[in-house]
């Protein structure tokens, strides 16, 4: 192989005495994807942050590009050095327009002037470049979420990076917009950039690397190449032991036989769902498979009151009932955990003991107002602990905690009414591995304690893994159901079929 | 901040180390929001005290120092519960003038003389609903509706007394105004009017800390959505804080109607809804709601008061005193800011 673009020898970071890298050494090539793995915490931020000159090294280690020592400085640092990061959350000026993002801070003026027309001219050939199909005049808050990646890929471009690192840059795109994104990568790959790609997801690791690292508590534990890349593998550097059954299903698969706990019945708002039903029976997992935009969330959404029906009714253990809030879903013993936990769902500023408890506060109360801080106590120590919940103590900020154990703490909430049915809004979104596979064995455990569990989920794996029939949703209608028949596990294949509507091609 | 990932996801062993220092910082500054201006309050007492040669610390300075502290406090103690949400209210020195002109008038009445108190709350708390009904249902900006509610309700107040001043020597209750609660005979007595502000700081708290409508409370104004989608009455709670804001409006006009006898729709409570304001800015409330807590606009009601008085003890002029309270406002939003950057909210 060619000459190494990037070598880290023996790089670490600690912070306040706690080693976040340990002697790392990573090794990248020109014309490679360089998939990077680990748990939330092992220490990929960091890395990246080194990388982007946000942090500096302790010293002792050593980053060496094409060959030469170098020292990365200050915000700019990375970009001088020829390393350009697109972070999750993109860093785009969505009231500009697309020339004037890539130029940022770095602006073309003419006598004090901005030179807008020759900004536009010189975005243009890269955006073409890219096969981007919206205009360097365009303005950023037009674009979708996959173009706006566009942006920032030419803005590293622009720049003429030759390392390009993406952190999860498909976790806002949709199922299309990825598969783009990977056609793009591939081409860069091909153009000779090196690209350092941090995933969760083991399809795009598939997909994509070239060679695998994996990080594990701040410490480089393993590197792979193409050959070697294997999900239980990569499961087990990450998390440190045999993750044998990462996947849980150990209650009752013929529980679909059992009486129906909800049924929503032709379900429609107008507008995204379009005349929807869905029955989930006591003690069963049912997956809502299908593409981003499909109305999953929103059909959710109707179940619950959260958004107004023109059409549709529930029942609810065969009686119907009438759901206009959130409010009344909760006391009806319907809860939902919604996919956006920060924005819709945790109090980031509140304790974790009042977000475990907000939703039995009035169910609790003492003389029907005054809150009771035992029982508040007693139910947080115990989601803590059954759910194993890891903060200092129940009483810190919600918001200081990793995503997977912000994940339990909502699910705690939910799990404190004692719900008949749960819906699960993207479940395991953003939550490392070690935590997914907590949430699995905790869906598991509530489907044989007889919950009715309805999964929303667009990581199909997942769906196989802990569902016992999955609904497919295409557009606003129920495009069909994929059920496991006799020895016949579910298959990846029939659901994305009815999800994109090629099931008739291959009959 | 740069540890988190570090002390966030480690192994057991490593994960308790991080995450009580982690804790320990949370508490920190928890416990920097709680007593925040608390010492500012005490160096600014001192700092007067210094500077007008003694005539800080006496007990009579002091009385007159909380009773003049008094009816801000009561009126931003109510300000507290709405900016907790997120929200604001400007109308409360018009509601204020309003429930006092409504007081007087009554108690003026031979028959109906003794029901003036009652009149003057409910007389708050009415506009205070109307606040929170057109915020909560109407989903209405606080800002406008509140500001329209300022000029409205002011207009309405001198509508009260045609526009002149009401006078009642008379007045039942007169002792709120100006008398005192004598907790030993001859040596400590507190003015009623602080110890109404300060009973309205209690059972603010009481609510606040210890009921499920606070937590509620706090819920709405740290995240809205999420409160809705955790099946809180959002629009229950919005018309709650903004009828207790306009119930201790209606309390203060009484407060101010019993101590000057007297009350006046055009001039009474003009630009009392910016000290309270400031008042729970200075205590370290979040203006975006969510953050803060009842003692802490105590304090901020204190400085003011002290503010105005030590000014006055050291002699400095009225315009300069203008000038000062001025850049207090701003550098308690700069402090808002400053403590937003450091808490768990990114």
């Amino acid at each position: 192989m060619n000459d190494p673009i990037l070598e880290m020898r023996g790089v670490s970071k600690s912070f306040f005495g706690i080693k976040a890298l340990r002697a790392v050494d990573l090794t990248v090539y020109a014309g490679e994807i360089h998939a990077l793995m680990g748990e939330n915490g092992a220490g990929k931020s960091t890395l990246m942050k080194i990388l982007s000159g946000a942090y500096r090294p302790d010293p002792g280690g050593e980053i060496r590009i094409e060959g030469h020592p170098v020292r990365i400085e200050g915000p700019l640092g990375g970009r001088a050095a020829g390393i350009s990061i697109i972070y999750q959350e993109l860093s785009l000026a969505p009231n500009l327009s697309v020339a004037e993002n890539i130029y940022l801070g770095r602006e073309i003026s003419r006598t004090g002037l901005l030179a807008r027309g020759a900004m536009r001219e010189a975005v243009g050939p890269i955006l073409k470049r890219l096969g981007a199909d919206f205009q360097p005049s365009t303005l950023v808050a037009h674009l979708s979420m996959g173009q706006r990646q566009l942006v920032e890929i030419a803005r590293a471009l622009h720049a003429r990076s030759k390392i390009l690192i993406m952190d999860e840059p498909t976790t806002s795109l949709s199922a299309a917009e990825s598969e783009r994104l990977f056609a793009l990568i591939r081409q860069l790959r091909a153009e000779g950039l090196a690209i350092i790609y941090i995933s969760h997801r083991m399809d795009e690791v598939y997909a994509l690397g070239d060679r695998v690292t994996v990080l594990r508590d701040g410490r480089l534990v393993g590197s792979l190449d193409k050959a070697e890349i294997r999900a239980d593998t990569i499961v087990r550097l990450m998390v440190g032991r045999d993750v044998s059954s990462f996947y849980k299903k150990d209650h009752d698969p013929e529980a679909g036989r059992g009486h129906p706990v909800l049924a929503a019945i032709d379900m429609a708002d107008g507008l995204r769902v379009k005349g929807c039903s869905v029955t989930v029976h006591a003690g069963e997992v049912v997956g809502l498979a299908g593409l981003i935009g499909a109305g999953r969330t929103e059909l959710a959404h109707l179940i619950i009151g959260a958004a107004h029906k023109t059409s549709g009714r529930l029942e609810l253990e065969g009686r119907p009932v009438e759901i206009r809030t959130p409010g009344e879903a909760l006391e009806a013993g319907i809860a939902y955990l919604t996919e956006d936990r920060k924005a819709l769902g945790l109090f980031l500023d509140m304790s974790c003991l009042d977000n475990i408890n907000l939703a039995v506060l009035g169910r609790d109360a003492k003389l029907g107002w005054f809150l009771d801080r035992d029982k508040a106590r007693e139910r947080a120590d115990r989601a803590f602990a059954g759910l194993s919940i890891r903060a200092a103590n129940v009483g810190v900020p919600a918001g200081g905690l990793s995503g997977g154990n912000q994940q339990k703490l909502l699910l705690s909430r939910l799990l404190a009414i004692a719900p008949k049915v749960l819906i699960l809004d993207e479940p395991t979104r953003g939550v490392d591995v070690g935590a997914k596979s907590e949430i699995y064995s905790i869906i598991d455990n509530l489907a044989k304690a007889g919950t009715a569990i309805l999964v929303i989920s667009s990581d199909l794996p997942e769906i196989i893994g802990i569902c016992d029939r999955v609904v497919v949703m295409r557009a606003g209608h129920i495009a069909g159901e994929v059920r496991r028949e006799a020895a016949v596990a579910l298959n990846q294949e029939d659901i994305m079929a009815l999800a994109t509507g090629m099931e008739h091609l291959d009959a | 901040m740069p540890d988190n990932g570090a002390s966030q996801a480690k192994p057991a062993s490593t994960t308790t180390n991080g995450a009580a220092a982690e804790s320990k910082r949370q508490r920190v500054r928890v416990l920097i929001s709680a007593l925040g201006m608390l010492p500012v309050l005490l160096i600014l007492c001192g700092g007067f005290h210094f500077l007008s040669e003694g005539r800080f610390f006496t007990g009579q300075n002091l009385g007159i120092v909380l009773q003049q502290a008094a009816v801000n406090t009561v009126l931003a103690a109510g300000m507290t519960f709405v900016i907790l949400t997120g929200g604001i209210d400007l109308s409360v020195g018009s509601i204020l003038a309003a429930s006092a002109m409504a007081g007087l008038t009554l108690s003026k009445m031979p028959e109906l003389g003794m029901l003036w108190l009652p009149a003057a709350l409910l007389t708050g708390l009415g506009f205070g609903v109307v606040n929170g009904a057109l915020i909560a249902l109407l989903r209405l900006p606080p800002f406008i509706v509140t500001l329209g509610s300022l000029t409205a309700v002011r207009g309405l107040a001198r509508l009260l007394g045609a526009d002149t001043t009401v006078f009642n020597p008379s007045i039942p209750y007169a002792f709120i105004g100006n008398g005192s609660l004598t907790l030993i005979p001859g040596v400590v007595s507190i003015p009623w009017l602080s110890v109404i502000a300060l009973l309205v700081i209690l059972v603010s708290w009481l609510v606040l800390r210890r009921t499920v409508l606070g937590v509620h409370i706090y819920a709405v104004g740290g995240n809205e959505s999420a409160a809705r989608l955790a099946g809180i009455k959002v629009w229950a709670v919005l018309i709650f804080v903004y009828g207790v804001s306009g119930l201790f409006a209606g309390l203060g006009g009484a407060m101010q109607a019993a101590r000057l006898y007297a009350a006046n729709g055009l001039q009474l409570g003009q630009s009392y809804e910016l000290d309270a304001i400031t008042a729970v800015i200075l205590g370290g409330t979040s203006f975006v709601g969510g953050i803060g807590s009842i003692w802490g606009t105590l304090v901020g009601a204190l400085i003011i008061a002290v503010l105005s008085n030590g000014l006055i003890l050291v002699g400095v002029s009225d315009i300069w005193q203008y000038v000062i309270k001025g850049l207090v406002i701003i550098g308690a939003v700069a402090l808002d800011r400053y403590r937003l950057q450091g808490s768990a909210r990114t």
